[in-house]
Formats: structure tokens, sequence, C-alpha cells
């Protein structure tokens, strides 16, 4: 199942080209994702993760722009396309869910109304039957009443059940790929958890691929196959999520990783900022994006942007500590 | 929704008796009365005048009167043009400014509403800065003066419309442009900062996430939005230009409406102050009503019920 390769991403690079001069949001990102996967995009604000995905599905705004790269979706480079030829493409083989729901759904037309027009701007079929899809997919995203529901404005609906009835409309043409950008952050703990049980529900139920993109390791270990790591526009580490939370291979990583609490270690454990603040992606570093901050930095790490080395088959690294010629004896202090 | 539109018509009647008690005490208050002259009449008319029409009541009678009339549907005799009543002013000027008034009201928006969406659409363009600049002189310059510089440049230079009154369509080009010329360039300016907020919003995001058309985007989901603050200035904005404009008016030579209020005032004409002020604060208030029954409407989460 996870041999088919739905989409990949080769040599992204996306800037914003501003007043100030031209900020690099996304610096030659490249991954893949395989269907049925969930795969997990982390990183913290700023750090290129919900650019790379609206550079995917072609939503960036004046004055960003894409500017070099490949985005092939069942071999074809969705760079290429106009917007018009995209407009087939999004909502209904990608589909893509925003981190806000109180804000995600217009407030003057009705969830059905809504849920029904992204049907039929995909479907050649009737107002009937666009809702009758409509009402099964309210209905899977476990909204009660779902008929009487459709009636309802976004306004009548709480937070969470404006999130499923995203996700509904998201999922009603059953895309391939669904990019979440950070849909649980807005929401309460619990109702957290409950749109992560749908969405891993979902996921098995329709076998349609994930990109989530979160800043939330705790949602990463819950809910992903793979991880993929940005910081500064770039690609960090690429693991598994076991490989990533048990052995991370990026000084970025494992500062990350230290940073949040761990529930499994009862003692009282210290938790270790990252000390600095992101790169400035106006002028960003010669050398490695993370160099100023990381406390393994060697000279080289000014000077040279390193390659994301494999490490192993599945895990990639962006680190010079991973060049064949590093010293081992370090590498192994510092992982 | 009836019990709403009940209630707030009854508010309206206690919304005017307050502004016919006030205007009565204000109008009274002035010094001089509808019979100071350049030269004083002989005490003995002025008397005779004063009974005549009342004036030589207690104020507070006087005030009950007028009342009373009104409500009958009486608007009272004008005190200056002998023999010529309140209803008769309005009866023949009002279709006058109504007229060129709804003319103007729909120039505004057929105008005002596609203009400011597409300079919000091509923000920053040549198109969009050339529509905020006319936009603003619209803006900045008083009707008198575009009404002035209409009647010299197509009356007198160019001959193309008539010097004054209304016979045939080309009589109406000249107050029709004077009287919508500032609120075209506001409700242009206004559709344009909205419909650039609107655009900025996630539910226009989302749209566009799910491939729907520019037309579905821009033309459903952002217009409904960005016409809410737009209704809003509307309505009070078809109320003040349907009962004309007394410089409109003058320029033009129309026989509207407008130019009896202002006469009114400086003649102390009192029963023609009393009833067209309320005239003019009863289709007020009225449009504000029609608003904001539009809102509810247009918005959802705008319940009138309460």
């Amino acid at each position: 199942m996870k041999n088919e390769k739905i989409l990949k991403v080769k040599g992204l690079e996306t800037s914003f080209f501003t007043h100030l001069g031209e900020v690099k949001a996304v610096r030659n990102v490249s991954f893949d994702i395989y269907k049925g996967e969930v795969v997990g995009l982390v990183g913290e604000s700023g750090s290129g993760k919900s650019i790379t995905c609206m550079s995917i599905m072609k939503l960036l705004q004046h004055p960003g722009k894409i500017k070099n790269g490949e985005v092939i979706f069942k071999g074809e480079d969705l760079v290429t396309k106009s917007s018009k030829e995209m407009r087939k493409i999004q909502g209904d083989e990608i589909s893509m869910i925003f981190q806000d729901p109180m804000t995600a759904l217009n407030p003057v037309y009705t969830i059905g109304n809504q849920m029904v027009e992204v049907i039929r701007a995909h479907k050649k079929i009737s107002k009937k039957e666009a809702e009758q899809t409509a009402l099964k997919m309210l209905e899977a995203v476990g909204i009660p009443d779902p008929a009487k529901r459709m009636k309802n404005y976004p306004n009548e609906f709480s937070g969470g059940m404006r999130q499923r009835a995203i996700i509904a409309m998201a999922l009603s043409c059953e895309p391939e790929l669904l990019i979440a950008d950070e849909p649980t952050t807005a929401l309460d703990v619990t109702i957290q958890a409950q749109i992560l049980d749908l969405l891993k529900d979902l996921r098995t139920k329709l076998d349609t691929s994930i990109i989530f993109i979160t800043h939330d390791l705790g949602v990463i270990a819950e809910l992903c196959d793979r991880v993929i790591v940005m910081y500064g526009g770039m690609v960090m580490e690429e693991a598994s999520v076991i490989d990533l939370f048990s052995e991370p291979k990026n000084p970025y990583t494992i500062g990350l990783l230290k940073s949040v609490p761990n529930p499994d270690i009862l003692i009282k454990q210290k938790l270790i900022p990252i000390p600095g603040s992101p790169p400035d992606m106006l002028n960003p570093p010669k050398g490695c994006a993370f160099c100023k901050r990381c406390e393994y930095a060697m000279e080289i790490c000014l000077e040279e942007v390193p390659e994301l080395y494999e490490v192993t088959k599945r895990h990639k690294s962006r680190c010079h500590l991973y060049h064949p010629d590093a010293p081992e004896v370090v590498r192994k202090q510092v992982m | 929704m009836s019990r709403y539109i009940a209630k707030r018509l009854v508010s309206m009647v206690i919304t005017l008796l307050i502004i016919s008690s006030l205007t009565f005490s204000i109008m009274h208050s002035i010094p001089g009365s509808p019979f100071t002259k350049d030269r004083a009449l002989l005490p003995e008319i002025e008397a005779a005048l004063m009974e005549k029409y009342g004036l030589d009541d207690p104020l507070w009678e006087q005030y009950l009167n007028y009342l009373g009339d009104f409500i009958q549907g009486d608007l009272g005799v004008s005190m200056q043009k002998i023999g010529v009543s309140v209803n008769d002013m309005i009866n023949q000027g009002l279709p006058v400014s109504a007229k060129v008034g709804s003319i103007a009201v729909i120039v505004i928006l057929a105008l005002g509403i596609p203009i400011g969406m597409i300079s919000a659409l091509k923000q920053n363009s040549i198109i969009d800065h050339i529509v905020m600049f006319i936009a603003t002189i619209g803006i900045a310059v008083p009707s008198f003066v575009v009404g002035t510089f209409i009647m010299y440049i197509f009356g007198e230079k160019l001959r193309l419309i008539p010097a004054g009154g209304l016979d045939g369509p080309s009589s109406y080009i000249g107050p029709v442009i004077a009287l919508a010329g500032f609120s075209l360039a506001y409700v242009t300016r206004l559709m344009r900062s909205t419909m650039l907020e609107v655009l900025r919003q996630d539910y226009i995001r989302t749209a566009k996430a799910n491939g729907l058309s520019q037309l579905r985007v821009i033309g459903k989901h952002a217009l409904k939005n960005a016409l809410i603050p737009v209704i809003t200035y509307v309505g009070p904005m078809v109320a003040s230009i349907l009962t004309g404009s007394f410089v409109i008016e003058k320029i033009f030579a129309l026989p509207g409406i407008g130019k009896y209020f202002t006469e009114s005032v400086t003649n102390r004409d009192y029963t023609v102050i009393m009833s067209i002020t309320l005239f003019y604060a009863a289709i007020y208030i009225f449009m504000v009503l029609l608003v904001d029954i539009a809102y509810a409407f247009i918005d959802p989460r705008i319940k009138l019920d309460d």
C-alpha cells in the first residue's frame, strides 16, 4: 500500500518579493508522499511548513511566488498548471483544511449550501444527489442529525463541530491527498483529541494520504507515520515517527524534543528551550539555517548549507555531522 | 419578524414625537415671527395675522393643535405663501425630487458597487489608482461646484442640456450627476475597502482551496459579505437623496421639495418647518428600519425577533 507515490515535491523554492527584498520562505524542499500515509510537517512558526503546502495547492497570495522546483501529482507538474487547471484539482483531488474553524466557513451561507457548492463544482450531479453526498459526509464526521444541521449557519455550530464540517467538506470529493494546516491548534484539548481520532478513522476508511502541519509533537506521535522537520524554510530531518522520537538525527530535532514535556518520565525533568530565535528569512544565514542556535555548530556550519544526508534508508538529516568525513566521535556524542 | 417591525414602528412614532417637540421649541426660541418684515406691520394687522394662524395661543396649545392636525393628515397652511398648504408643497415638489433622486440612487448603486469591486480586485493597479483619484475628487468637491461646473460646460458652452427645468431626458443629466457625485464616490470607496477586507478572510481562502471558480468566490462568497457595510450607508443616503437638495434644485431650476424646506427656515414659516422636518425624519427613520430588516436577510447572525 505504501509503495505508490502520489506526490513528489522536488527542489521547491518559494519566495515573497516584498519592498524590503526577497523573503526566502521555502528553500529547496523535496519530499515524497505515498498513498494512504500520514506525514507530519513540524517546525516552529515561520519555518516554511504552511508556505510549502500553500505552494503545493498554488494558493500563494501576492507577493508570494514559486521560484523553482516541481510538484508532481499523478505524473503532472502542478507548478506549471494554470489557476483554471488547478481549480479542478483543488478540493477534488487535493483538499486543504485550515487552522481556525471559526472563520474558515462563510458566515452568510448554510453549511449545506457551502458543501453542495463544493461537490457540484467538481462532480456533474444534481443538487439532490449532492445533498445526499453532503449528508453522508456529515454523518461520517460524526455530526448528529446531519439533515437538520445542513440547514444551519456556521454560527450555530461550535468550534469542534465546524472543524468536523470543514473536514466533511474537504473530503466530500474523496481527495487522494488532504493537507491539514494545524487543524487542531485553535481547538481545546478534548476537542483536539476528537478531531485527531476522526482523522485517524477517516484515513483508514477512505485511504486518503494526509499531510499534517503542526508544531505539536504530541499530535505527530499520535497520528503520523512519517515526519518531516522543517526549519528556516528547509527540511532538516525526515524519518518514520518511531525513528524520529527514539533516535533523532539532527540537533534541531533533538532540541525540539527536549523542549516538550515527556509524561513517560515521572521524575521532574526540566524542559530545555532552544536558545535564540529563528533566522531572518530576508537574509538567511549563508550556512546551515540552524547554526546560530546549534550548540554543536562547527566552522563549516557557518559557511556551507549541509546536504540532506541519508543516515539510513528511511532516515535523512541535514547536518554536517553526517558528512562522510565528519568525525564519528563527535557525532556519537551529539546523537 | 412582524413583532419586531411593529415594535420598531411604535418607536418610530415616539422618535417623531420627540423630534416634533424639539423642532417646535427650537423654532419658537428663535427671535422673529413669520410676519417680521423689513418694514414693521401695523400692530393691529400683526395681531390679526397672529390670531388667524393661532400664534396668540399659548405655545403648548399651539403644539397640541399642530399635532392634532398632523395626525389627521393636515400638514397645515403656509404662513408665507398665501393659500398654499404644506400638503400641496409635498404633492408638487416630492415627485420631482424623488424622480431625480431615484435615478441618482440607481446610478450610485449600479456604478459604485461594481467599480468599487473592480478597484479592489485590481488593487494598486492603474485602474485602481484612477478610480480612487476620481472618487477622492468626488468626495472633496461640494455638489454646488459640481452642479455649477456641469451647468457651465454642458448647458452654457456645449448647449447639450437645457439651462433648467425638467423637460426631456437630457435635462436629468445635470441634476443626477450633481446629486449622485458625492455618494457615488463614497459608495465606490466603501465597496473597495470592504471588498479588500473580505478578500483577506479565511472563508475566501477556503472557497479557493475548494477549487471554486473566481466568479463564485467573488460574486457569491465575497460580495454578500462586502455588501453589509454598504447597505448601512445606502439606507440613510436614499432618504436624503430622495428628499432633494436645495442647492441642486436651485442651480438646475427644479421645482422640487428641497427649496421649500430651506425657504421655510429663513422665512420662519412655522407650519412648513414643522411638517417638512417631520416628513424628512419619517422617511429617514423608515429607511433605517429597512436597512435593519435587510441585515437580517443578508446576515444570519443578526436575528430580529428579540
